[in-house]
């Protein structure tokens, strides 16, 4: 669906839902995974939808992935780096008791 | 200008009141038309904090703590009416509220609030229970450490407040009435036994009018011979993001919504006129959430709003039709939520009646004349 204009200058290895993948070093992860042909990125709280980015620019909320560990990232407002662990996700936001 | 067709009875204003008020109309066969003001205009309906609330209620009003009991009592009925007549489920949920508290002073002015609420009530009185925090945690057991007691009463809930916004538009159209947004009232001149409601948008005229404009009564109602004064008063709130169930309840000051985002707020500034939210109490409204329950810590805040509630010098509703302009009356309150259920069905049925008296004369805006010797 998506394709770069400009061949990437460096690429970093990020793994999505288990599978390992090259991406252009110097962009978003919405943008990477839109790059991967990933549209849908998590499935809708309340409807349980499919979602996937759509502002690009920090402001619907419709991309939250989980980025190593951390739940409801917002995909486009944070840059790829060499190593990250991205997950789609599903459902509400899960909490541990106690939090801190 | 435009002129629009001459109406036999016309709601000024479209937020939760006016729209109840609509909605009661056309359920007794009245067609109003609700005359709605800009998309930015001042709506404590976009700011409100959707609860059906009692507990703590009527300090020192005991009519005040009767008429809010009695619309949460409605409160069943009327929201399978509004499913009915808009095919909007409000998520009603009235399983009752906490007031935590996070210091035993806290526990003690709550307590001896609703202690004195119940004393005037006598029979009447809502049920409620005083926890520690032992209690408390049985019923709620994500409370964190600091919460060392809680006031418990099974009649308080919440609904969705953006559904019921909507269903109370959806239904009113429904049922007859009809509603035109950006029609903001500037002037109401009495005229052939009716009223000319004007402004920029242009005019019409009305043979009766209700004003339900919020803070905006307090300039209209003075031209129909009526007083609605307010005071100031900011409220800021903060939303997260949707989270698992973890609270069944609801509260005053935090609640999880239906579909899981939580609801901070309750904060009170009376001495600015600026709309914008301020870091600062952000900051106490979520630290305050953090330690009643410790898991909010992590979550994310996507939103803070701020609104201006319609308050009263006493804070108590103001329900009058007017002595001076048979045909003209006021409806306003703080809990556009909790006496949406009132509004819709007990004060819209007393102006289809053209009652003389609402409420028995309890909420007169006249309370706040200065006495005559």
């Amino acid at each position: 669906m998506f394709r770069s204009l400009e061949s990437p200058k460096s690429r970093v290895r990020i793994i999505v839902d288990g599978n390992p993948f090259e991406v252009d070093a110097m962009t978003s992860v919405a943008a990477a995974l839109l790059g991967l042909g990933m549209t849908a990125v998590r499935r809708s709280v309340v409807g349980d939808e499919p979602r996937g980015p759509y502002c690009l620019m920090g402001i619907c909320f419709e991309c939250l992935v989980t980025i190593d560990g951390v739940q409801n990232r917002q995909a486009c407002m944070v840059p790829v780096r060499d190593g990250m662990v991205v997950s789609s996700q599903s459902g509400a936001r899960m909490m541990e008791e106690g939090g801190r | 200008m435009r002129i629009l067709p001459d109406q036999e009875i016309v709601v000024v204003g479209g937020g939760l009141v006016g729209a109840a008020i609509a909605w009661g109309l056309a359920r007794k066969g009245l067609r109003p038309l609700v005359l709605d003001g800009e998309d930015l205009a001042h709506r404590a309906s976009r700011a409100n904090f959707a609860l059906v609330w009692v507990q703590g209620k009527g300090m020192d009003a005991p009519h005040y703590a009767r008429l809010t009991i009695a619309s949460a009592k409605l409160w069943p009925s009327f929201s399978e009416e509004l499913k009915e007549t808009s095919g909007i489920d409000v998520a009603l949920r009235q399983r009752g509220g906490f007031t935590f508290a996070l210091s035993e002073s806290e526990m003690a002015i709550w307590t001896e609030e609703v202690q004195s609420v119940a004393a005037a009530l006598g029979e009447d009185a809502p049920e409620h229970a005083l926890l520690d925090h032992a209690g408390t945690a049985r019923m709620v057991p994500a409370i964190g450490k600091d919460v060392v007691g809680s006031i418990y009463s099974p009649l308080d809930g919440d609904v969705n407040s953006l559904r019921l916004f909507r269903a109370l538009h959806a239904g009113m159209i429904n049922l007859g009435a009809s509603y035109r947004a950006h029609c903001d009232v500037s002037e109401i001149l009495p005229k052939d036994g009716g009223f000319l409601l004007k402004g920029a948008w242009g005019e019409v005229f009305a043979g009766r009018v209700v004003l339900a404009a919020g803070n905006g009564n307090t300039r209209l109602a003075p031209m129909v011979g009526l007083s609605a004064p307010t005071l100031q008063s900011k409220g800021q709130i903060l939303v997260t993001e949707k989270c698992e169930p973890f609270f069944s309840y609801t509260s005053a000051t935090l609640r999880q919504a239906d579909e899981g985002g939580v609801m901070i707020g309750d904060s009170q500034e009376a001495d600015t006129s600026s709309i914008a939210t301020s870091q600062d109490i952000s900051a106490v409204l979520a630290g305050r959430a953090i330690r009643t329950f410790p898991r909010l810590a992590q979550v994310n805040v996507l939103r803070s709003w701020a609104g201006f509630r319609v308050k009263t010098p006493d804070g108590l509703p103001i329900y009058e039709a007017s002595p001076t302009h048979p045909g003209a009356c006021v409806v306003m309150c703080h809990s556009g939520v909790t006496l949406a259920a009132n509004h819709a069905l007990r004060i819209a049925d007393a102006i289809v009646g053209r009652e003389a008296i609402f409420a028995d004369g309890l909420f007169s805006g006249r309370r706040f004349h200065v006495p005559q010797p």
